[in-house]
């Protein structure tokens, strides 16, 4: 089938001047790659966020009464632990210690690292995406989990080497692939007891309680009874806790405002260049647009003409920015800050390309409407 | 087509200018009527406001029966898609668009299906002794093959007003003499009425009538030569537009 006449129109007179043409693509690829990166990273955040969160097989979390985010380093005391197992239906209730600890490394520097001290028996909270070494391997004396992203940070190389925390040995027998921190200081896994040596806290303290329920039992009626015996403490479902993460950190922080702020600033960009050339073009044009309305175009087809010039700019442009933002995502996906790139995501970009050249060619629907017709007359 | 008492101003403020100061006229089916005058007499405002480009002012324009007083944009548009076909002395053909596609124009914004506006837009070309040159850009046409494609586009809506302003002044001799030769064929079908505006003292010969045009006002009127030889616009007893 043939294309309609309008919309051969349209791309005629875009690609009549074809410098232009490719002015305007390359306002929109540079936007619209630049507000991919701070969506791919907004993206990546929130999924990296909430990561030990989603990966930890709890049904309840109890955590110290105002967490505001997985990193909290405020402590429960353990005694929580057999309150909560103390109500019917809780089969088991599994703590874990998150800590801050300076990591030596074996060339004499050092580097903050968060500690993920857990039970290795069952239901804590254990590294996975293991590509090196065993969960078994943490059983041994002085052993730990890290992940391969973060060797260069923490001065390794791979198993088998060797750092200190607290003057204690931690000697790397397990390595994972893709376990990031949203603050990019890099997890260390290891056993509850070591944990508590490697950051010295107390072994009656631990950081949160992951709460395992029986099967069929009301979630709601074991958070209303945990409430009622905990004093400083709270119990949040993984969602919620989850979404507390995200929100301190997203927005809390300011973090994510800086993100969309950076997406706005350039869709900004983006939209002018796109108006500037648009605009351009339909006053270059414009002794056309008013001979059809001389010949009795309606407003609604002149409109369509631009709209259509703005579109086809949109598929263009958008087309070559995803084939850019997909060679970041790949470049990037080994990296502390992986740009993430969604099916969903891809929709919302071409959405937000489209909405910013079409709202880029109101100037133009707005001079063509200002016309008079009877220019058509004066040359 | 009938105009009574039109008043036209143009500009606001201290540039405001009566451009109209009261005209009638009538243009007919079947006739090819010269608008004649110097310049900054009104022509052209007068051939704007006959194609309802422009509103009057004042007074009354009917087109096919239908007044265009206080009548929107948009339905002026419409009275002009279904009733009028313009003939610029630019020709104003759009560059990136085939001869075809040029004419086809005037159909697509009247919402007609393809398959029709391609075949009416070929048959139109051929009438104007273009159907070898369907697929030629304009840049690819002589000044005056040009001409014919911008006649072919204001006859293939079958407009019964043809207003062709200064429509052989970018044309030398030969080509100025068989554009008009072509509107004068046109104007013989006594389904078109075709008003020309000009001051080219050439085209004299191919008019049915004169009109003549000084300060916003009718100043003249007479039968031309061409009168003679259109058997329609001789007899004038016919509807007006």
């Amino acid at each position: 089938m043939a294309m309609p006449l309008v919309l051969k129109l349209a791309a005629r007179n875009l690609l009549y001047d074809k410098l232009r043409f490719a002015a305007t693509v390359v306002g929109i690829v540079f936007s619209i790659v630049l507000v991919t990166v701070q969506l791919g990273l907004f993206v990546s955040f929130a999924r990296t966020v909430t990561v030990m969160i989603d990966h930890a097989p709890a049904d309840l979390w109890i955590v110290p009464l105002g967490t505001k985010c997985f990193e909290d380093p405020s402590l429960l005391d353990e005694g929580d632990r057999y309150r909560a197992l103390s109500i019917e239906g809780v089969s088991e209730v599994v703590p874990i210690l998150i800590s801050f600890a300076q990591w030596r490394m074996p060339d004499g520097g050092t580097s903050p690292v968060l500690v993920v001290g857990s039970d290795l028996r069952a239901g804590g909270l254990l590294p996975w995406n293991l590509v090196g070494g065993s969960l078994d391997a943490l059983w041994i004396p002085e052993s730990v989990a890290v992940d391969r992203t973060y060797f260069d940070r923490l001065g390794v190389k791979g198993l088998g080497d060797a750092a200190e925390m607290r003057d204690r040995k931690a000697e790397i027998r397990a390595v994972t692939n893709g376990i990031r921190s949203f603050t990019t200081t890099p997890f260390v896994f290891t056993p509850l007891d070591r944990a508590r040596g490697y950051t010295g806290t107390p072994r009656t303290k631990v950081t949160y309680l992951l709460v395992h329920l029986a099967p069929h039992t009301d979630v709601e009626r074991v958070r209303a009874q945990l409430w009622t015996v905990l004093t400083k403490a709270e119990a949040l479902t993984p969602g919620e806790f989850s979404s507390r993460s995200r929100s301190f950190w997203l927005f809390g922080t300011g973090a994510g405002a800086a993100l969309f702020a950076g997406a706005l600033l350039a869709m900004i960009v983006g939209s002018v260049v796109v108006a500037q050339t648009l605009y351009s073009s339909t006053k270059e044009h414009l002794y056309e647009f008013a001979t059809l309305r001389a010949i009795g175009s309606s407003g609604a087809y002149l409109h369509t003409v631009i709209i259509a010039q703005a579109l086809l700019s949109a598929v263009t442009g958008f087309s070559i920015a995803l084939v850019i933002g997909l060679l970041i995502v790949n470049v990037t996906t080994e990296s502390a800050l992986p740009v993430v790139m969604t099916p969903a995501l891809t929709g919302i970009l071409f959405l937000l390309t489209v909405v910013m050249c079409v709202v880029s060619a109101l100037s133009s629907i707005l001079k063509v409407m200002r016309m008079d017709p009877a220019m058509v007359f004066s040359r | 087509m009938e105009a009574h008492g039109v008043v036209k101003f143009l500009g606001e403020g201290a540039g405001k200018v009566q451009a109209l100061k009261g005209v009638s006229l009538s243009l007919h089916r079947g006739e090819l009527a010269l608008l004649m005058g110097p310049s900054g007499s009104g022509k052209t405002t007068l051939l704007s406001v006959l194609g309802c480009i422009l509103s009057p002012s004042g007074g009354v324009v009917r087109v096919c029966g239908q007044a265009t007083t206080n009548l929107r944009t948009e339905q002026l548009a419409k009275l002009r898609r279904d009733h009028i076909g313009f003939v610029f002395q630019s020709y104003h053909l759009f560059p990136t668009l085939t001869a075809l596609d040029n004419v086809r124009l005037a159909l697509d914004v009247r919402g007609e299906r393809a398959g029709q506006a391609i075949k009416r837009s070929k048959d139109a070309l051929a009438r104007v002794g273009l159907a070898h040159k369907i697929n030629a850009f304009p840049r690819e046409l002589s000044g005056g093959e040009q001409q014919r494609v911008a006649i072919a586009r204001a006859l293939v809506g079958d407009a019964a007003a043809i207003l062709a302003d200064e429509p052989t002044a970018a044309l030398d001799g030969e080509n100025g003499h068989s554009i008009m030769t072509m509107l004068f064929e046109i104007a013989k079908d006594p389904a078109h009425g075709v008003l020309v505006v000009t001051h080219d003292p050439r085209i004299l010969p191919f008019a049915s009538r004169i009109i003549r045009i000084e300060d916003g006002l009718i100043v003249g009127e007479e039968a031309g030569v061409g009168a003679a030889r259109t058997p329609v616009a001789k007899a004038r007893s016919v509807a007006k537009l």
